[in-house]
């Protein structure tokens, strides 16, 4: 090998030599693969810097609560007994994307992370259609920063203990507290009392008696009577699923900060929801791409066969799948599923077999398999990626299979396995595996009293027999009735025969 | 693309997330802490704690779903012969199917173990907790001081060097010396520029002779003379002064007689052994002197205090006697906060009830800031010591404090009453 282009040798790492890395890196992922990815900035940090990132929500700046401190306790001793070891990479989803290294990696473990966090991840931040839709990359660092100001202020001005109680609410709803419907801007009292202000002046600037003396339409005079009932119906706009948002608008008791605080956790839940439907992919993808410029950069000369062992090492470790029936089975593991699909989404863009060519007609043996996979890390998440590409073949190769569970069953069943029959039904289960809307329960708003007794009513609409546990219900109901600050009821409607399963109430603490 | 070091960042950005963590669950801790001092060996109270805290009181609860109902379906890999249709019984005790399938995000916990510091083990431990009536004040025993400007002195280290009291000197030496300016030089030079430029030559013209000569002058005196010279310099001086601080002395009385089986030494050591380690942890300016007594008494080293055995009689004045003659020798009543902890099992020969009675009403009473009797029993009985009821007499003195110990577990609760700093004289 020609030593002279080696970009490094050994284990000793250096900025300079991050910087040739990523340079190298670069070259690669744009130049070859065609990435597009926002500038990237990397920062060295200690593992200690590491634990606390990743136990406050992975965030490098986070307000202060005691949950991230019981986090950081609990993975500080097992990382300090060696039961566990640290993350190798952080990586935050902003415009310049920011990525974590520990200084403790060795010099391939940090050209692996680059090539991993700062253009993987980095690639699919910038073009997957939930993070361009939900996330404004430039702003997400500026919102932490503000967020612990207004949270450390309000714990100065209002005492630590009314504010860990308004958060400890509010993370208790965070699942509750996203929008899965795109972001539409609905207009706020100020702006419609504006548009009234200025078709009022208009109106008046243009008024001509004359058109008095005309008959009015019958039509026309119904819009009239709707335009004046508008303000008092729908400012609740029920049904509402996003109950943090319900509440911070509309809690009749809640303080302006304590509505700012529920606001801040919304954001911080909304930032993470395209995050948790395309873990997936989100992982697949940054493993593809660091595993495609790893063996780029040992075909070209850079990187050394020391270095590409060391690689293969740490990579299939990471992308190990073990079976169901495996001590170490704790799931589907996101980065070998996701990493199988695209190497297999590869194989059958380049070398298709007949049944390929049947199954993906539109992309079987079509070649430019970067292309491909470069539309689909844009256009698809976890659920749709995994219903458009799971093929026949991978479902062989991992011998995937169906389990059912019904209750009251003594047995489970099996429902398909891989063969003719039992394809598509995986792949469909496995993509309803995939869909957050089926995994958290389904709880909207349904009704709120805010001039009587001021009762709320929030409604789940239960699927499967899937009711909730019991006891987090009435904890998490407890703090629902806190912030709202009056009787709150919960209730468990069969989503089939709307028949009620179960009754929840809650009163508020005085 | 930018590289940037974080390491130098502060550490330990999570301080405060741990501390608000840790005073939401202060009373299970206090509650681990406590099982700590009852199952631990004397010795080794104060180490770190391995703290096993329940999940209720720090559960994030979720609207989840409840993993015993309703209707589940995973895709799982590694299938090796099921073929479809295939029935597997579900494991017994959960019907969450094989395994954790197809639920990643149902991670249960059970309870909650993390480490404490011993720090923060003790200071959890004693919290709240104070010797009642620290009052006098008195400036011998120095233990700690502090550091005062005191002026300026004209020697120092460089740190010190105080630019402004420097300069006024250097300004003022200069002035009196008369060193020339600067520009006073530079003037002339530059009258003597223009006069060569004129062509006049340092040996024909006396003005430019002149000129030279009075710039050598200058020139010299400058330097005989210089701008900082060391007798200008000044450093900042600081002086050490005494912090008042507050003198104690705590007797740790114990009755180590025959009838005091080992389970009640054990007892009352483990009582001695909080004392001790409140003390030292928060007076450091507290001594402690350990008096143990059976028919006589004596003062001993810790060492002997908590893990010396001898036995005999009881006789309880003895101890008081000696407890006075060491206040009479060491700790004169005016510089003294003196406390004293005696522990018993209530035992004492009869004949000594009216002097132990006499000599603590009359004479220790009065000398102490507060004395508290800790008895030391089996098991809750209706007979009551003769200590316990001859100290009944002395519940009138807002100094004098007592309670029972019957078992481990209520040590640290009575040793909490007595000392709580919002304690209320009984």
């Amino acid at each position: 090998m020609d030593n002279r282009k080696l970009l490094y040798q050994g284990p000793e790492w250096d900025f300079e030599l991050l910087r040739r890395v990523h340079d190298a890196i670069e070259e690669i992922a744009i130049g070859e693969m065609g990435l597009n990815v926002y500038r990237n900035q990397i920062e060295v940090i200690t593992s200690e810097q590491m634990l606390d990132a990743y136990t406050s929500l992975g965030m490098p700046l986070m307000y202060s609560h005691w949950s991230f401190g019981k986090r950081y306790s609990r993975e500080e001793m097992l990382y300090r007994k060696g039961a566990q070891s640290l993350a190798y990479e952080l990586v935050i989803n902003s415009d310049p994307c920011v990525a974590y290294v520990i200084e403790e990696n060795s010099m391939t473990m940090q050209t692996l992370v680059t090539a991993h966090a700062s253009f993987g991840h980095n690639h699919f931040f910038k073009n997957n259609y939930l993070f361009r839709q939900w996330t404004r990359a430039s702003r997400v660092l500026d919102d932490l920063a503000y967020a612990k100001r207004f949270i450390a202020d309000c714990e100065e001005r209002y005492g630590l203990q009314a504010v860990e109680r308004t958060l400890d609410a509010a993370h208790a709803l965070m699942p509750q507290g996203v929008s899965r419907y795109a972001p539409k801007h609905p207009a706020r009292a100020k702006d419609i009392a504006i548009k009234a202000e200025s078709r009022k002046s208009h109106q008046e600037a243009t008024f001509n008696d004359l058109w008095r003396t005309l008959p009015k339409s019958k039509e026309r005079r119904k819009t009239d009577h709707d335009e004046s009932q508008e303000g008092d119906d729908n400012t609740l706009r029920l049904p509402e699923e996003n109950l943090l948002r319900f509440l911070s608008l509309h809690a009749p008791k809640l303080k302006d900060w304590q509505r700012e605080v529920l606001d801040i956790v919304r954001k911080t839940a909304q930032y993470f929801y395209p995050q948790q439907q395309t873990q997936l992919m989100n992982e697949g993808c940054a493993t593809f791409v660091h595993y495609q410029i790893m063996n780029r950069l040992h075909e070209t000369g850079q990187v050394d066969e020391a270095a590409m062992l060391e690689f293969l090492h740490m990579h299939t470790a990471v992308v190990t799948q073990p079976d169901f029936d495996d001590r170490r089975f704790r799931g589907i593991n996101p980065y070998a599923l996701g990493f199988a699909m695209m190497k297999d989404i590869e194989r059958i863009c380049e070398t298709p077999e007949p049944e390929d060519l049947e199954w993906f007609p539109e992309i079987a043996g079509r070649g430019n398999f970067m292309q491909v996979l470069r539309d689909a890390w844009a256009d698809y998440r976890d659920e749709s990626f995994v219903l458009q590409f799971l093929s026949p073949h991978l479902i062989r190769k991992l011998r995937l299979f169906a389990v059912s569970d019904i209750s009251g069953s003594p047995h489970l069943s099996v429902d398909a396995i891989h063969d003719e029959a039992g394809y598509r039904e995986i792949r469909r289960r496995m993509a309803h595996q995939y869909d957050l809307s089926k995994r958290e329960p389904e709880i909207e708003v349904t009704e709120a009293d805010l001039k009587g007794n001021r009762r709320l009513v929030l409604t789940h609409r239960v699927r499967d027999g899937k009711i909730l546990s019991s006891d987090d219900c009435n904890r998490v109901l407890r703090h629902v009735a806190n912030l709202w600050g009056y009787r709150v009821r919960l209730i468990e409607i069969d989503a089939d025969t709307g028949s009620t399963l179960n009754d929840y109430d809650a009163v508020a603490l005085p | 693309m930018q590289v940037i070091d974080r390491r130098q960042n502060p550490k330990a950005k999570s301080l405060g997330n741990r501390q608000r963590f840790l005073r939401r669950i202060k009373s299970q801790i206090r509650k681990a802490v406590n099982e700590a001092i009852e199952n631990r060996s004397v010795a080794d109270v104060d180490s770190g704690e391995k703290v096993s805290v329940t999940t209720s009181d720090i559960g994030e609860p979720k609207f989840g779903f409840d993993s015993t109902e309703g209707d589940r379906s995973y895709v799982i890999p590694g299938n090796h012969d099921y073929q479809r249709g295939d029935r597997i019984r579900k494991p017994s005790g959960g019907g969450s199917g094989s395994g954790s399938g197809g639920s990643p995000d149902g991670d249960g916990e059970d309870a909650f173990v993390f480490m404490l510091t011993r720090d923060e083990f003790l200071d959890l431990f004693f919290e709240d907790l104070e010797l009642p009536n620290l009052a006098k004040r008195k400036l011998k025993s120095i233990t700690s001081t502090k550091w005062n400007r005191a002026g300026y002195a004209n020697d120092g280290s460089p740190q010190r060097l105080n630019k402004s009291q420097t300069m006024r000197r250097s300004l003022a030496r200069r002035i009196a010396l008369k060193r020339p300016r600067l520009h006073e030089l530079n003037r002339l030079e530059e009258e003597l520029e223009a006069a060569r430029a004129e062509g006049k030559d340092a040996e024909h013209d006396e003005e430019v002779k002149g000129l030279v000569r009075r710039i050598e002058q200058l020139r010299y005196r400058m330097q005989a003379v210089p701008f900082l010279d060391p007798v200008d310099l000044r450093y900042n001086r600081f002086e050490q002064t005494p912090k008042p601080t507050t003198q104690a002395v705590m007797f740790c009385l114990m009755d180590t007689s025959a009838s005091m089986t080992e389970s009640l030494k054990d007892l009352a050591k483990r009582f001695y052994i909080l004392l001790h380690l409140f003390l030292t942890r928060h007076y450091r300016a507290v001594e402690l002197v350990f008096i143990r007594h059976t028919y006589t008494a004596a003062e001993v080293d810790e060492e002997t205090f908590f893990h010396g055995r001898e036995t005999g009689g009881t006789v309880v004045s003895s101890a008081l006697e000696e407890m006075l003659r060491i206040v009479r020798e060491r700790y004169p009543v005016q510089d003294w906060n003196i406390y004293a902890a005696q522990a018993s099992d209530g035992h004492n020969f009869d004949h000594d009830m009216p002097r132990t009675i006499a000599l603590l009403q009359h004479e220790i009473l009065d000398l102490c800031q507060y004395y508290a009797y800790i008895e030391v029993g089996e098991e809750e009985s209706s007979y009551t010591s003769a200590l316990w009821n001859g100290y009944s007499q002395l519940d009138s003195h807002p100094q004098f404090a007592r309670a029972k110990v019957l078992d481990p577990t209520e040590i640290y609760p009575v040793f909490h009453k007595l000392f709580a700093s919002n304690r209320q004289p009984s």
